[in-house]
């Protein structure tokens, strides 16, 4: 999955003349392509598989998490130092709460509706596994500047797999796109994409279509 | 909207389990369930797990955060409360299965920490909260749902290892199958809606 466009984030990456911004572009692509948190280790979906009827409420929930997933990890990063190991877990959770919460106070002031609609699924980014499993296996162990990156980029690399199957869910299901009617009067919803089935189905073959792209690819 | 508070315990217990099924409709828990449900016996003691940790993480924090938090007005702090009543309460269930059966504990390994992060339990906790539950009813609701979540896991765990001799398409393996299951269970469970009313 390499045909993702990723601009190099040479600004970010510490100011280490040995290592250019390989490092940086490489922590950058990991996320997006080749070890994409969602198709290639199926984790962390269950906060915001939810929310993906609805094209608006996935953007928000994206927005969301990219954020959590880097602040997170640049914070984590920031302390590692400090982190005793037997108590890391709980230490990263809260880290990670601190962070969400900004995002739900920011939601029920600017977004009310939004806010209501996404319900309890603002506050699970917390146990989401994908910002979860970035601090532990990334922020722990790499500077600031590269976690930063590395968060962004596996929240990137999130967004865009649950954008794709959130346009899908709401063309098909309710023939419009970010509540706009896009298909005419001639489109029978398919009601089974709205329900819960539907994300099910839509992730699987989703899942099914990269690795199969990946399999061919080894073979060749 | 539907109004869940008035729903009597016993309506949302059964509720839980079937038709509001946390995995099937709310998708939480999601990691643990496709990474356990190799085997019946890991599923069944990881299910036992989580209906013991929901059950007791949705009446600890019932009264913290109604008698607590809210008279204090610190309900912006609630993920981090709830976070650690729950991570309090998985570090008393690891030290139980320790002692009981070193097996089970062998089995869960890594993942019974993880019930912490397990979206299902918080996600349980902040449904209880948003739907206004009363104090029997978000223990029906914790005991429920964690059986509701066993449910599916261990008919899940079931299913792979019948499947286990099937032959799958390639790319389908593992993460692929198990969601087109988990679909197909979603599916069936949607049978159940409309039995209870207003829920």
């Amino acid at each position: 999955m390499a045909d993702i466009p990723a601009p190099a984030p040479a600004s970010g990456a510490p100011a280490r003349p040995a290592r250019p911004r390989g490092k940086a572009y490489q922590a950058f692509i990991d996320g997006v392509g080749a070890n994409n948190p969602v198709f290639m280790q199926v984790l962390g979906i269950c906060s915001t598989l939810a929310v993906t009827n609805v094209v608006s409420n996935t953007v928000v929930m994206c927005l969301g998490l990219i954020w959590a997933t880097a602040m997170s990890n640049l914070s984590v990063s920031i302390l590692r130092r400090w982190i005793p190991a037997r108590v890391r877990m709980i230490v990263e959770t809260l880290i990670i709460a601190v962070w969400v919460i900004l995002v739900d106070i920011v939601l029920r002031a600017y977004l009310p509706d939004m806010s209501r609609t996404l319900g309890p699924y603002v506050g699970l980014i917390i146990t989401n596994c994908i910002v979860m499993g970035r601090t532990e296996a990334f922020g722990l162990t790499n500077p600031p500047g590269l976690a930063l990156i590395d968060g962004i980029s596996a929240g990137l690399g999130y967004s865009y797999v649950l954008l794709i199957i959130a346009v899908i869910r709401e063309l098909a299901g309710s023939g419009s796109i970010m509540g706009f009617k896009v298909l005419g009067q001639w489109w029978t919803n398919w009601s089974i994409f709205v329900m819960p089935a539907g994300a099910f189905f839509l992730l699987a073959t989703f899942i099914w279509i990269v690795k199969g792209v990946i399999l061919k690819e080894a073979k060749k | 909207m539907t109004d869940w508070s008035t729903l009597g315990p016993l309506a949302v217990f059964f509720g839980a389990i079937f038709t509001n099924n946390i995995l099937l409709t709310n998708y939480l828990g999601m990691c643990s369930f496709l990474s356990i449900s190799r085997e019946i016996k890991s599923s069944m003691g990881l299910g036992a797990a989580v209906v013991f940790v929901m059950a007791m993480t949705n009446a600890l924090n019932w009264p913290i955060h109604y008698y607590v938090l809210v008279p204090l007005g610190l309900t912006y702090l609630g993920f981090i409360v709830y976070i650690i009543v729950i991570a309090a309460s998985v570090q008393l269930v690891e030290m139980i299965v320790e002692r009981v059966s070193e097996t089970l504990y062998q089995n869960l390994g890594i993942f019974l920490p993880l019930i912490t992060v397990n979206c299902a339990v918080f996600g349980a906790v902040l449904f209880m909260f948003i739907r206004k539950y009363t104090f029997l009813a978000s223990l029906a609701y914790g005991v429920g749902g964690g059986l509701g979540w066993a449910l599916a896991i261990v008919a899940m765990a079931g299913l792979r290892a019948k499947m286990s001799r099937a032959r799958v398409p390639r790319g389908l393996e593992g993460a692929g199958i198990t969601l087109i299951i988990t679909g197909i269970m979603a599916l069936a469970f949607m049978g159940f809606s409309g039995m209870i009313p207003a829920a």
